[in-house]
């Protein structure tokens, strides 16, 4: 009996440890929620009173618009180039079963084990001499490669479900590779593709050690932008672009359980 | 390609670039390495990125070991606080620990209402380490909960119904068992923290920054591709000889586990 006590006091120390560790990890992201409704020009905490404008700041400015724009035009794009170029070398990669394939996988998931800073300094080096420097080309080529891996990672994990059979099949039946891909092997796995080009959009987004070689004046994305402001001014407009930030993380994080969910759905029904 | 290329060229710009003998030397290399500013700057590196990984561990490996006992919507609720912070912008929850450690941020005004004084943490190491154990929370508690589910805790209850204090066997038992799940998430914090950037550029200071800090400064403002590109070279050799000494520790461990055969 002595022992079920002592337990059962070491579960609930645990429990409170756990407690602590999950708030530590979760709620110091949202004191900038109350900081962006701040009504003056300082970061102090708590604010003295609530306004709404920095997120007129925000919304208005054309330095952080541009900066957001960029983001997002940059992120789509790379998305769908990384995308793409993931699932056909996550395709080959199933499809073949040559001795390489390790060493093929290794060099597409290098540019995750690499820090960014090593890449970084290779990206800046090699685009001051091709130019690429502060276009949208040079961002998009550089964030493209860095969010390859995670769709070979994500298409990869939904093709080791998917029946290799089937394309025999269809095959078999008279369909050209290209109709095979597109009415029978895209279909299936259309949850892990979506997926990855959610992950590729969310890491082009949060990039910045790459890009921070990369900006300059004329552009700039919304990570580095945040960053020069913290750097030089105070200003609440930070946590508003933040506190923005943190609703399309939220967003996208429920979309993508959604998507989880809507996988092991289909996986049950099989 | 686009990736490799880059790489390629800067490794060759760190033997060529910013040097007296334009034949290629290892001058950028013998800079940094005899430089006693730069090798206190590698020692305050790998100090800050052994504490952080350590407190990592220390906070992960009891939540991972939570998350597989209890029921499946409490694990969706635990793995709901890591992931939301994993994917915010690590801009903005480095932004969020700025307002956090200022002189006038909460954490000064709550110690000074309870009497400890006020600490300033904000521009020095302990500030960076702080922030860092934050955003590097999810890099641990990840693999060591995917390591950890995967033990079969019937183990546990046969060595205590052989007579082992629950201590006992939890410590003979369990703790080796993990070991390949502390190894790969404490590996990948290592390297993270290595390799950090804008970490120790926002809750640090110029007077300790790290080697991250040192390579860009070097590149972006002196535009000295060699050195950083020596420096860069020399964290990526770290980098990989540390992936190669942790998976050739965890392999004993794996071989006693029976799946050496399977890789």
């Amino acid at each position: 009996m002595r022992g079920t006590v002592r337990t059962r006091r070491s579960r609930s120390i645990l429990a409170v440890y756990c407690i602590l560790v999950g708030l530590f990890a979760l709620l110091p992201t949202l004191i900038v929620v109350p900081m962006s409704f701040s009504s003056v020009r300082s970061l102090q905490f708590p604010p003295p009173g609530w306004s709404t404008r920095w997120y007129e700041e925000f919304f208005t400015n054309p330095e952080w618009r541009e900066a957001a724009l960029t983001s997002v035009r940059v992120g789509g794009v790379a998305a769908l180039l990384a995308t793409i170029l993931g699932t056909m070398a996550a395709i080959a990669l199933v499809n073949s079963r040559r001795r390489w394939t390790v060493a093929a996988r290794t060099f597409l998931v290098a540019p995750m084990i690499v820090p960014l800073v090593v890449t970084g300094v290779g990206v800046y080096y090699v685009f001051l001499r091709w130019q690429l420097t502060e276009t949208f080309v040079g961002f998009v080529v550089a964030h493209t490669v860095l969010a390859i891996p995670i769709v070979v990672i994500t298409v990869g994990a939904s093709l080791q479900s998917f029946d290799m059979q089937l394309v025999q099949a269809s095959k078999s039946l008279g369909a050209g590779p290209l109709a095979t891909f597109r009415t029978v092997t895209l279909p299936l796995i259309l949850p892990g593709v979506l997926a990855g080009a959610l992950f590729a959009f969310l890491i082009s987004f949060d990039e910045a050690v790459v890009s921070l070689f990369l900006s300059g004046p004329t552009m700039q994305t919304l990570p580095i932008k945040i960053f020069q402001s913290v750097t030089t001014s105070l200003d609440p407009t930070v946590a508003a672009a933040s506190t923005v930030l943190l609703g399309l993380t939220t967003l996208a994080l429920l979309v993508l359980g959604m998507l989880t969910y809507l996988r092991d759905k289909a996986e049950a029904h099989d | 390609m686009f990736f490799a290329y880059p790489l390629a060229q800067m490794f060759q710009a760190s033997f060529t670039d910013f040097v007296v003998d334009p034949h290629g030397t290892w001058d950028n290399y013998t800079w940094f390495l005899t430089n006693s500013v730069q090798r206190t700057i590698v020692v305050r590196t790998v100090t800050v990125t052994l504490v952080v990984t350590a407190l990592c561990l220390v906070l992960a490996y009891p939540y991972a070991y939570m998350m597989t006992v209890v029921s499946p919507r409490m694990r969706l609720i635990m793995v709901a606080a890591i992931m939301l912070p994993f994917w915010t912008s690590l801009l903005v929850r480095l932004y969020a620990w700025v307002i956090i450690l200022q002189g006038n941020g909460p954490l000064n005004t709550t110690l000074d209402r309870f009497g400890f004084g006020s600490v300033n943490l904000l521009g020095t190491v302990e500030g960076v380490a702080l922030g860092s154990v934050h955003v590097l929370l999810p890099f641990m508690v990840l693999p060591l909960y995917a390591s950890l589910t995967n033990i079969d805790r019937r183990l546990m209850d046969a060595a205590i119904s052989l007579g082992a204090r629950p201590s006992v066997a939890f410590a003979r038992v369990y703790l080796p068992l993990s070991v390949p799940g502390v190894l790969a998430g404490s590996t990948i914090v290592f390297i993270f923290m290595m390799g950090f950037y804008f970490t120790p550029a926002f809750l640090g200071s110029s007077r300790n920054s790290l080697i991250s800090e040192q390579i860009v400064d070097q590149v972006s403002q002196l535009l000295a591709f060699g050195r950083g590109g020596a420096m860069a070279l020399l964290l990526l050799l770290l980098t990989l000889a540390l992936l190669g000494l942790a998976a050739w520790l965890s392999r004993p461990v794996l071989r006693a586990l029976g799946e050496g055969e399977r890789s």
